[in-house]
């Protein structure tokens, strides 16, 4: 067996093996379902709680359009006085009561139109009772016009624009959201995986050598494959916890929503109704059919090749640098000064990719970035469902290829130099003599 | 060929600073070979040279006549001052892990760990981590893991620090036994004591540069003095020391003994030999006591270093 894979082998297994690494991988993804179904859990409480509201309608034009609900119980108030109204509103211990008041024309009963009630009310009811009202009341306002209600209804026009590229490839808005998804999911995936495993790796160099064998390594061995096989173990096991996160999660998820029949997919039910109701707006074809077709549409086999050399690619460029500064330092307090350059320019990807790739995916800011070989993988994997060019992934990859030679070759220099220097903090002045050693 | 090692002509800058400055040293076949200097003097930067740990700017360092090459680290096993192992890591795989980074295949490196873990008795450490031992335990393991490939040439940078005295006769014993099994050794250290135990040849590194190198033996032959200490019976102890300084360089001498002799450092005249001495002293006085004044290996060292 060779050096690195012999390198990589013990990487891999200490890290696989160890207890941490182990309760880590079991735990997290029990504690992270654990707390989404408690949250699940108690927003489904809340939710079927029923409000009652009352109604107390004096102009006598809306009462009809409060019909209850599962979860809304409206009572129509007569023959009664405001203050007596609010007063058995109170002392019956109902959600809230609705005022409308009188007025000679529909234009002074809209002024007339107040909600009274213990604590402030909920915003999603108090939209859903505004806009029942905006529609009797344009109704109504029509109808003094002398519009026939009927005859304006049937004659609404309903349109969703079908969008498709010169080359002939359809789209839709839905596509574009589905596009987003996938891009940002990428994109966030490995920024993590960056964060995480890039510390992982730095604190391996650093136990090296604080446990002094690394004289003993690499009296062995290159520093050049040490480094490059505890970067690539330490993925590994990454990629092995990320696996099992994602299986266990799967499981867990599933158990959890039979057992306790909770429907994990409708757990954020205020957002869902938004959702719905912009859905609706948009015409309600544009549901299932239309969310596998902009998967189906997404360009597969181009993401999964990119996204496999974007993230090797970017993942290799910045664990490498998280080596060359576990090589540089004694102990972890002193990595601080040199994280701050890692880190800025992988969080800008990350803003760049929320900002400019939502607003416009092919826009100078965000072409820009997704070459600059530091915000490229993250920039890149979101730009790419929107349809990227060939050859600009292609010289994107390549200058990320090219870059990460270089930081593999810069860090390689520090890496040889730093693990062999104790007790002594280095300046960047100093890192940069090292380059010449 | 009779060196199994020849740095020649090697220098090293780290920047300004020069650590090696054309340093040429010859390692003989089958020799312990006592790599000396001050601390900073470039012992170490040396050291990590022959290992290829660090790259020379110039000179050649040569293996058995070869040039040195990547494969030649299965030759050398190299213990370093600054040592330790994973801490996490069991015993038995860390020794398998090291040995196979030497070359070794995995069931041969079995089987020398076993060889070894009996002879020093520290067959029930294997699976035990290196953090519940002890540091001259680790230091135990060290030791077999740097012998454990059979490499032609050792280099042990302070080899007896951390162990106890008990354990450190142990280690020089195997020491000398890998020399008689053919091994050569290059040996850094501070304790002079221990070179003239060991060394039969050593180098003085100094600010850079070797100051000297040669076979210990013929080194203390070049520094000595031809000075005996004596320990004479006399009457009159005054009139005797008078009477030998109008021959001889005397000073007076200082050494353990049960007697109470007039003590002193004689120095030869060029012509005289020490039969000569012996026989002037005993027409003159009862000789208790005659030794001649060989250097030790720390008046070597300090009197070298302070001259250069």
């Amino acid at each position: 067996m060779n050096h690195l894979s012999l390198i990589i082998k013990r990487e891999y297994l200490t890290k696989v093996k160890n207890k941490s690494f182990i309760i880590m991988t079991v735990l997290s993804p029990i504690i992270i379902i654990a707390l989404i179904a408690v949250v699940g859990y108690l927003s489904q409480l809340n939710n079927n709680k029923q409000r009652t509201i009352s109604i107390l309608d004096e102009s006598g034009l809306v009462e009809s359009i409060f019909k209850s609900t599962e979860n809304t119980n409206y009572v129509i108030l007569n023959e009664i006085s405001l203050n007596d109204a609010k007063k058995q509103v109170e002392k019956k211990e109902q959600y809230g009561l609705l005022h409308i008041s009188k007025g000679k024309t529909v234009d002074q009963v809209l002024e007339g139109i107040k909600f009274y009630s213990k604590d402030t009310p909920s915003i999603t009811l108090m939209e859903g009772l505004e806009s029942k009202l905006e529609r009797k009341f344009t109704d109504l306002k029509l109808q003094e016009q002398g519009v026939d209600i009927e005859k304006l209804k049937s004659s609404e026009a309903k349109i969703s624009i079908a969008q498709e590229s010169f080359l002939g490839e359809k789209t839709s808005k839905i596509d574009n959201v589905v596009k987003l998804i996938f891009g940002g999911l990428a994109g966030y995936m490995l920024f993590m995986f960056i964060i995480i495993y890039g510390n992982m790796i730095m604190r391996s160099v650093i136990e090296e050598k604080t446990s002094r064998i690394i004289e003993v390594i690499i009296s062995s061995v290159k520093p050049v494959q040490l480094m490059l096989g505890k970067i690539i173990g330490t993925s590994l096991a990454g990629i092995t916890q990320f696996i099992i996160w994602i299986i266990l999660g799967g499981v867990l998820m599933t158990v959890i929503s039979a057992i306790f029949g909770i429907n994990m997919t409708e757990m954020q039910a205020p957002q869902q109704e938004l959702m719905q109701q912009a859905m609706e707006s948009q015409g309600a074809d544009m549901k299932i059919q239309s969310l596998m077709s902009a998967i189906y549409h997404l360009p597969l086999t181009n993401l999964v090749i990119m996204f496999l050399l974007f993230f090797i690619g970017g993942y290799l460029l910045y664990s490498s640098l998280y080596a060359a500064i576990g090589a540089a330092v004694d102990n972890e307090t002193d990595t601080q000064q040199f994280m701050l350059p890692i880190l800025m320019p992988l969080i800008l990807a990350v803003y760049v990719g929320i900002f400019t790739v939502i607003e416009d995916p092919h826009g100078t800011v965000s072409t820009v970035f997704s070459f600059i070989p530091f915000t490229s993988p993250v920039v890149m994997l979101m730009r790419i469902p929107f349809g990227v060019p060939i050859w600009q992934q292609v010289v994107s990859v390549l200058l990320l290829i090219a870059t990460f030679m270089f930081t593999v070759w810069f860090a390689a220099k520090i890496y040889r130099v730093g693990i062999l220097m104790y007790g002594k903090k280095p300046s960047y002045k100093e890192l940069y003599k090292w380059l010449k050693y | 060929m009779n060196n199994l090692l020849v740095t020649d002509s090697v220098s090293k800058n780290f920047g300004k600073f020069t650590a090696l400055n054309n340093v040429s040293i010859e390692v003989p076949k089958g020799s312990i070979f006592g790599l000396l200097g001050p601390n900073g003097a470039g012992k170490t930067t040396l050291i990590r040279v022959i290992n290829q740990i660090t790259m020379p700017d110039s000179g050649k360092v040569l293996l058995e006549g070869q040039p040195l090459k990547a494969h030649h680290v299965k030759d050398i096993g190299y213990l370093p001052e600054e040592r330790g192992l994973y801490k996490s890591m069991r015993v038995g795989e860390q020794a398998l892990y090291l040995a196979q980074l030497k070359g070794m295949s995995k069931s041969e490196a079995k089987k020398r760990l076993k060889y070894w873990f009996e002879k020093l008795e520290i067959g029930d450490w294997w699976n035990k981590k290196i953090q519940e031992l002890s540091k001259g335990m680790a230091q135990k393991i060290q030791f077999v893991v740097t012998v454990l490939h059979q490499p032609k040439l050792l280099i042990f940078d302070e080899p007896f620090s951390g162990f106890d005295p008990i354990n450190a006769n142990l280690i020089k014993d195997e020491i000398l036994q890998l020399r008689d099994e053919g091994a050569t050794v290059i040996f850094s250290t501070h304790r002079m004591e221990s070179v003239e135990e060991l060394c039969d040849h050593i180098a003085l590194i100094h600010q850079s540069n070797k100051i000297l190198d040669g076979k210990l033996q013929d080194i203390k032959r070049q520094f000595k003095t031809n000075t005996f200490e004596v320990g004479l019976v006399t009457n009159n102890e005054l009139d005797l020391t008078n009477f030998l300084k109008e021959k001889f360089e005397v000073s007076k001498a200082d050494y353990k003994s049960l007697n109470n002799d007039l003590k002193l450092n004689i120095k030869l005249n060029d012509t005289d030999t020490s039969n000569d001495l012996l026989r002037f002293l005993t027409a003159h006085a009862e000789v208790n006591h005659f030794n001649e004044l060989v250097p030790t290996a720390n008046d070597i060292f300090i009197q070298t270093v302070k001259n250069s």
